[in-house]
């Protein structure tokens, strides 16, 4: 039995003739403990497809259901990390993950709370940071503690949108490590939202490639038959790496090729007049600079 | 070292010199009437010294006056405060809300405490001796009010859309979600209003004790022009100019405290 699934899932944003397809036919089967990657260009509408399976968004047409159960709205049960962490900047990193584990677990005795608030910091490797505020915090320990706060909420899924992508190269590899191994202890169903392919196929068990947009879709679902833990220096070796990576980027590429835009845009060509430096100027030269109307307009193609 | 003092001391001393010298200038040339610097420092002398001295209703040590003028403000401001931040939250929260009631905010907002005051000591007419009292506060909280609500609803308006989805996804109940995220995130443009407030408050109290003839700053000040001592209006003008500037410093001060990243 699929564990999350989407049938025929379309959106768009605006009404009538301005309005814009984000999203068409998406149809996505993810099974439960599978840890599914989903890779696009920036702005297709990756953080739409997240929002509609957290249920911060509704579809147009189709259906995302959950356990059989259609997706009406958000909860706890789907665990959300946001690209730019969502902390409340006025509570500390314990009373940020705290305000999540009082929602989700109202009945449990305070201790058993505050141990199960500090179990999560510590999976983190947040254990010092822990009475620290957001603004304190680098980028890295923020997205964390976002991490932490998600997974404290014990959900039946997670959601991670574009996490890593604010963050340095360095830390986001450290980072990367860290969602890998976190995922190894828990085993949760993770759909993770990312643009750079090779983060997706250095965690995922899966990696879907999302077409150019407007009007992205799904492409192929391409299985990362590479065993864990998984070696990142190893990796840029592996033939099986090499392989998918080539996939998805035709993939990708092909898309955007498909997708022939036309721009036009106002072309302001430059004030200058050849001048012969050996004849005398006459004094008929252009005075002041070029009018509005006489702006040129150029369409080109976008590839 | 040298720069910092130049800053804070030598460049502010040679400002207040300058219009001291002015102020002598004037009332030795055009302004024949103005007292100068000196007579009004001898006439204000018993005022100044003993500022908590009652001699009679309306001739108290110049911080006693103060007192009472703080403390009809206190309430005034509060009543502001109170109306206020709920008007500012529904404003910021319902499109509805606003649509309704903006045009009809827009146009009391500039009346001048002046015009409320005769409509005020009219709304408590039946309040008898009261009456002048109610009066003087309604007018302080319908001048005083504006900042906060306007403040209020723009930072109810600018709370991030990542906070509220935070809230969507733990579904805080709608309790939960004003005090635990738009309150604490609203809270630093609240107090920038709260301050705005506590000046508007400060300006109105003036006129409302001059109209009313209670006993306080303004009163007395009223007061002393019709009884022609006018170095006492002078004394009156800067209390009340330095009383406001330290309301302002301690607002800003408690307004720091909550500034949230």
């Amino acid at each position: 039995m699929p564990f999350l699934q989407l049938s025929d899932v379309s959106k768009g944003y605006g009404e009538g003739p301005g309005r814009t397809s984000v999203l068409r036919d998406i149809s996505l089967t993810i099974e439960k403990g599978e840890f599914v990657a989903i890779v696009g260009y920036s702005g297709v509408g990756k953080t739409t497809l997240i929002n509609l399976i957290a249920g911060l968004a509704r579809p147009d047409s189709g259906t995302v259901t959950l356990n059989d159960l259609e997706i009406t709205e958000p909860g706890p049960d789907r665990g959300i990390v946001f690209q730019n962490y969502s902390l409340l900047p006025w509570l500390n990193v314990a009373e940020n993950i705290r305000l999540a584990v009082d929602q989700v677990f109202p009945n449990w005795a305070e201790a058993k709370k505050s141990r199960h608030v500090d179990h999560y910091i510590a999976m983190v490797n947040l254990t010092p940071a822990r009475d620290k505020k957001p603004a304190e915090l680098s980028g890295g320990m923020r997205q964390r503690v976002s991490v932490a706060r998600a997974l404290a909420m014990d959900p039946q899924i997670l959601l991670l949108d574009e996490p890593l992508s604010a963050l340095d190269a360095l830390t986001r590899a450290t980072l990367q490590d860290e969602i890998g191994r976190i995922w190894q202890e828990n085993r949760k169903t993770v759909v993770l939202i990312t643009n750079d392919p090779d983060e997706g196929i250095y965690l995922a068990d899966r990696i879907i490639p999302l077409s150019a947009g407007p009007n992205a879709t799904l492409g192929p679902s391409l299985t990362v038959d590479i065993p864990r833990p998984r070696d990142r220096r190893a990796l840029n070796h592996d033939p099986r790496f090499k392989d998918l990576r080539r996939q998805i980027f035709a993939y990708m590429l092909e898309s955007r090729a498909a997708q022939r835009v036309a721009v036009s845009r106002k072309l302001v060509l430059p004030d200058l007049e050849p001048e012969d430096l050996d004849r005398p100027r006459p004094n008929a030269g252009r005075v002041g600079p070029i009018r509005r109307g006489e702006w040129k307009r150029e369409t080109v193609e976008v590839q | 070292m040298k720069r910092f003092r130049l800053d804070w001391l030598v460049l502010p001393a040679l400002g207040f010199g300058a219009v001291i010298a002015f102020w002598y200038f004037s009332s030795a040339t055009w302004a024949k009437e103005l007292p100068n610097p000196t007579k009004t420092w001898l006439a204000s002398r018993d005022y100044v010294l003993k500022p908590f001295e009652k001699r009679g209703e309306m001739d108290q040590g110049i911080l006693r006056f103060t007192w009472y003028s703080l403390v009809l403000v206190t309430k005034g401001y509060l009543l502001a405060l109170v109306l206020g931040t709920p008007l500012g939250f529904f404003l910021g929260l319902s499109k509805t809300f606003t649509k309704t009631f903006d045009p009809i905010i827009q146009i009391l907002r500039p009346v001048s405490p002046l015009a409320w005051l005769p409509l005020g000591i009219i709304l408590f007419m039946g309040a008898g001796k009261s009456a002048s009292e109610l009066g003087a506060l309604f007018t302080i909280a319908v001048c005083a009010m504006w900042p906060t609500v306007l403040n209020t609803a723009v930072g109810v308006r600018a709370v991030p859309q990542d906070y509220l989805n935070v809230a969507r996804v733990l579904k805080l109940s709608r309790a939960k979600t004003l005090w635990k995220v738009l309150i604490p995130a609203t809270l630093p443009y609240m107090f920038t209003g709260f301050r705005l407030s506590l000046g508007i408050a400060w300006l109105v109290i003036v006129a409302a004790e001059m109209l009313t003839g209670r006993p306080g700053i303004g009163g007395f000040l009223w007061q002393e022009y019709n009884a022609l001592v006018y170095e006492h209006i002078i004394l009156c003008i800067l209390t009340i100019g330095i009383v406001g500037f330290v309301l302002d410093r301690l607002m800003s001060l408690i307004e720091l405290r909550f500034k949230t990243a």
